[in-house]
């Protein structure tokens, strides 16, 4: 299987803290990767890490065939990462959001409109404020930038929170479709079921480190119930 | 990099356009600058003429502040420097974009206040060229090393504390030349072969050029 995310013992510390600690993984094209674990366990720090915002210490690491290490700053255009941040402009407009980021991915910005009015954000509510948005509607912004940026890795924390069941589904089928084309989700989320969004793989990461992955008919046996089996330490 | 630069300038403008911040809060704290130091020192009409210049650009230097904080604050809001990384966005294009938008609003700023120092003080201006020569450099020059400041400081818990701590320094020769510059500018003979203006130019191609090297890595931390 070719091999998109490749993470070997890597190490990233925030000061003197490690806050992934010799970590391993690996993920390849059209995988739905479920990343889970407690609080402070390090998912968003690994997911900021393959996003190339961290500096990586220790280790070696490469996605989509760019070396972290060396070349960090070279993959972050590659992926789309929707954190607990937005990464909007309170002053700005839903639309105004959206093409400032179709322009700075040198991305189509044609597609701002059809991609606000995928996730719901129609006729007025594409010129309002975004410091007069609910956070679900904030959220919705963010989504649509990401959906119309089409990015080959999509790195998403906590991707439903907030947002209405009418989008969580909407975004399900989006990323299931993604999928289809040869895209790869990894997903950071606490809640065990997602809809039509069926994780090919779950891994537990914990002190900074991968303690559990689950894939194939074992995934099929465990879910919806992996969660409580890997907290039990049955999960190989 | 000219083209995020564009990019970020205009995104900038337009939300300090609708936040109103340099209209508002800005030019009335310069204003407030600029009659807190005529009383200061002394009313009368020949002390204020003297020190106009030097008046003046204090009341720049202080609102620089106030501007470069905000320009680096509006991508600490939700995270939106991280954006711009994850985007690609080209950190020389990051910074010269935040220096032309704080440059536009500071210059901006400089033609109210120069309205007010002539309502105020009074002074009579012989060189208007070598005047504007002058304000042109020393404003790139602000913006430069304020920006590139601006943007070191805003790791610190102390940020708004530590920015003119750090600043200030730095960008005083560019007030003292600046200063001095405009004392020949009021004087009636000047031209631009002032010595002044130019190591104003001389600071503001170096700021220039050390933010556009140095702002990459401060903002990878």
């Amino acid at each position: 299987m070719q091999t998109l995310v490749s993470f070997k013992n890597v190490i990233v510390l925030s000061g003197n803290f490690p806050i992934l600690t010799g970590l391993d993984f690996e993920a390849g094209p059209g995988e739905i990767v479920l990343v889970q674990g407690r609080n402070g366990a390090g998912k968003t720090s690994f997911l900021r890490a393959v996003a190339g915002l961290l500096r990586i210490t220790r280790g070696s690491a490469s996605v989509l065939g760019v070396d972290l290490v060396a070349n960090p700053a070279d993959i972050r255009h590659r992926v789309g990462l929707l954190g607990h941040e937005t990464f909007l402009y309170e002053d700005l407009t839903a639309r105004e959001n959206v093409d400032f980021v179709l322009k700075a991915t040198r991305s189509d910005t044609a597609k701002a409109s059809s991609s606000l009015s995928s996730v719901g954000l129609t006729g007025r509510l594409m010129d309002l404020r975004v410091s007069k948005m609910s956070a679900g509607q904030r959220k919705k912004v963010a989504l649509a930038a990401l959906l119309a940026r089409e990015p080959e890795l999509w790195l998403l924390d906590e991707p439903h929170a907030a947002l209405d069941s009418w989008t969580r589904d909407f975004l399900d089928s989006a990323l299931n479709s993604r999928v289809a084309g040869g895209a790869t989700v990894i997903l950071v989320s606490h809640e065990s079921h997602h809809g039509s969004l069926v994780p090919t793989r779950v891994v537990e990461i914990g002190g900074g480190k991968v303690i559990g992955d689950v894939s194939g008919s074992a995934l099929r046996q465990v879910d919806p119930q992996v969660t409580t089996q890997k907290r039990s330490g049955h999960v190989a | 990099m000219w083209r995020d630069a564009l990019l970020i300038a205009t995104k900038d403008l337009k939300i300090e356009f609708r936040s109103k911040v340099t209209l508002n809060l800005i030019l009335p704290f310069a204003f407030v600058v600029l009659i807190i130091f005529a009383f200061a020192l002394d009313t009368s009409p020949g002390t204020l003429q003297k020190v106009a210049p030097g008046l003046f650009w204090l009341a720049v230097l202080f609102s620089s502040i106030f501007s470069v904080d905000r320009a680096v604050a509006i991508e600490s809001d939700d995270n939106a420097g991280d954006g711009l990384l994850v985007y690609g966005v080209d950190p020389g294009g990051i910074f010269l974009g935040k220096v032309i938008s704080v440059f536009v609003q500071l210059f901006l700023l400089e033609i109210f206040l120069l309205l007010g120092v002539v309502v105020l003080y009074g002074p009579k201006i012989g060189g208007w060229l070598l005047m504007l020569a002058s304000a042109l450099f020393a404003t790139i020059g602000l913006c430069a090393a304020g920006v590139t400041y601006s943007q070191l400081a805003s790791g610190s818990r102390a940020k708004q504390t530590l920015l003119p701590l750090l600043l200030v320094p730095v960008v005083s020769p560019v007030l003292l030349a600046a200063t001095k510059a405009w004392q020949d500018a009021f004087a009636a003979a000047s031209s631009l072969e002032d010595p002044w203006l130019r190591l104003l130019i001389v600071f503001a191609v170096v700021y220039l050029a050390l933010g556009a090297i140095f702002y990459s890595s401060i903002l990878e931390g």
